[in-house]
């Protein structure tokens, strides 16, 4: 067997993938390891090639199309397999819905730890991963590190910057499995519908809380939206108690990185304000001058987004040209 | 069908959460603790089925290393026959896996079940493992974040809310689900429902009553810190003799800050 410390990347998630071959080339290189990825999927030989450019050493790769969708058993198999013989030192998995209890799962059948949702990850002097992940309804960050090996975590999506592809070679190891009968039985697979760009990628995100009085007063938003090129949001009341909106933007909702959040009569709680930290600038506009958004804002406006907004979106497009 | 067990957590409630401005630290000790939110979703999808499908017991179980009457209380009043709790001073430090093992290990004790119904995530905590963890423990089917559910038969019927799509799964019970807040809006229970419910009854069980080793049940994780996240954020207040003026000059903010372009 090959000596050599190994990294682990798997994500059924492409971006994701990306996303983590970044960050784990980083680590790797740090602790002088092979960074491999997994990667499963149907008609997936290109993407498996673009996987070494972006970073990988190896990648362990199962190209059948009884893998066209995410199959849970089988991925486990793979993985668990991987980890037993080839011991890795840290396994990165994409932290997506399917994602999350897969890795559960791994570490639970390999008797290990397992961080979930690291937003940042790292390696302390004695070569140990240490994650940091939002927790207590955003009120805190921890950092927490592992006491056995393999080390798991899960990396939020969209924390990393995706790795540039560059001309390197590695080595693709083509793996036969067999899709195990799935102890679930898939009867549908609906799309959700979303709008061409995903909140999640847009730079400029809008959004509104309690103080939009009327389902149709989104249009005051969509028009400043519409002028910056950018997407509608709203917290979590709007979308869920009042279903004006699809998804929520917040901890339990899409988590943004805008480079400008505007946030107009939403309050603020700790949960939204966790889905938008990484926002490079928020502005707040609210009546209610105590509102804890402006705590967590770069410009605020005491005032009545249904006066300001129109406002503020004919002073952009003057000042814009 | 004869059987939900509702595995239910007391979690701090983060809304009242509060932090020392100058260590940064969460002041979790005092804070106010509550049933966890997704976990009471989980209970009340389970009292709904049981009121549907008729001759179904409701049991729940909690694993603590605090006083959690009240939340076993509120549990039997939405509609559980009987709440199981495990204690132990230890489980303060227990990670995902060791909770998941106190709770597999009291599934074993508590005998025969259908279902096993877990909130995704903690309210507090919010890791998202234990479910799964315990679905893997108990080597049963497990179907995660699902916003819609019935059972017919000998199976579970379920909606997964992923990130791109909605699947539609069907499994074969015994088996695990976890559920996310959209499934339902739980019910408050009534008076008379609170009533009703102390003449129900708690189990208590200890970790040794569970030959629980609890060398071995260590974490396998440390946490090295836990701390408020810095704010760095340059609270400009904007005003101005009236709204037109401070929307110009948020306009020219914004600009000058290279965060909007035509």
């Amino acid at each position: 067997m090959d000596e050599r410390k190994k990294v682990l990347v798997f994500s059924e998630n492409h971006d994701l993938v990306l996303e983590m071959l970044g960050k784990g080339r980083e680590i790797a290189d740090k602790l002088g390891a092979e960074l491999a990825a997994v990667y499963v999927g149907c008609k997936v030989q290109e993407k498996a090639k673009e996987v070494v450019k972006c970073g990988a050493d190896k990648v362990y790769l199962v190209d059948d199309p009884a893998f066209e969708h995410f199959q849970a058993e089988a991925v486990l198999g793979v993985l668990h397999d991987l980890a037993t013989s080839h011991k890795p030192e840290i396994m990165l998995i994409g932290s997506t819905k399917n994602g999350k209890p897969l890795a559960a799962r791994l570490a639970t059948r390999l008797d290990v730890g397992c961080v979930p949702d690291c937003a940042r990850l790292s390696v302390d002097d004695q070569g140990r991963l240490v994650g940091e992940r939002i927790t207590y309804g955003g009120n805190a960050v921890a950092k927490v590190t592992f006491r056995t090996k393999p080390q798991i975590a899960t990396v939020a999506q969209r924390a990393f910057d995706k790795a540039e592809p560059k001309d390197r070679d590695g080595q693709i190891v083509k793996l036969d499995v067999k899709a195990e009968s799935a102890k679930i039985e898939v009867l549908e697979r609906k799309p959700i519908e979303t709008s061409n760009v995903k909140i999640e990628e847009s730079e400029v995100v809008i959004s509104c809380g309690r103080g939009l009085e009327k389902k149709e007063d989104k249009a005051l938003l969509e028009e400043l939206a519409a002028v910056l090129c950018g997407q509608v949001g709203c917290s979590r009341p709007l979308s869920e108690d009042r279903k004006w909106f699809g998804e929520w933007v917040g901890l339990s909702g899409h988590k943004v990185k805008p480079k400008l959040y505007v946030a107009c009569g939403i309050s603020g709680v700790i949960q939204h304000v966790a889905g938008i930290r990484d926002a490079k600038i928020i502005v707040a506009i609210n009546k209610d001058e105590q509102a804890p958004i402006f705590e967590i804002a770069d410009y605020g406006v005491v005032g009545n987004l249904y006066e300001i907004l129109p406002l503020l979106k004919e002073a952009l497009k003057k000042q814009l040209g | 069908m004869k059987r939900i067990i509702v595995c239910l957590k007391q979690a701090v409630d983060v809304s009242q959460l509060k932090v020392d401005p100058a260590t940064r630290q969460l002041v979790t000790a005092s804070a106010p603790k509550k049933m966890s939110d997704f976990d009471k979703n989980a209970l009340e999808e389970a009292v709904r089925i049981k009121e549907k499908v008729g001759g179904v017991e409701v049991f729940t179980l909690t694993v603590t290393s605090e006083d959690a009457k009240t939340v076993l209380r509120e549990a039997l009043a939405i509609g559980a026959d009987k709440a199981y709790v495990v204690s132990d001073e230890s489980f303060k430090d227990a990670d995902t896996l060791g909770t998941a093992r106190v709770l597999a290990e009291a599934i074993r004790k508590i005998g025969e079940f259908d279902l096993v119904l877990c909130g995704e995530s903690s309210l507090d905590s919010f890791s998202g493992l234990v479910g799964a963890r315990l679905g893997e423990l108990l080597g049963l089917p497990q179907v995660t974040s699902v916003r819609k559910m019935s059972v017919e038969g000998d199976f579970v019927t379920a909606e997964r809310t992923l990130e791109d799509s909605i699947e539609t799964v069907r499994a074969k019970m015994p088996a695990l689900v976890t559920v996310t807040r959209e499934i339902n809006q739980p019910r408050i229970p009534s008076l008379m429902m609170i009533m009703k419910a102390s003449k129900k009854e708690i189990v208590s069980w200890t970790a040794a009553d569970l030959g629980i080793d609890k060398e071995k049940a260590g974490s396998k994780i440390e946490v090295l810190e836990v701390l408020a996240p810095k704010t760095e954020r340059k609270k400009i207040r904007i005003t101005g003799e009236n709204a037109a003026e401070i929307a110009d000059k948020l306009a020219k903010a914004l600009i000058q800050e290279g965060v909007v372009k035509r």
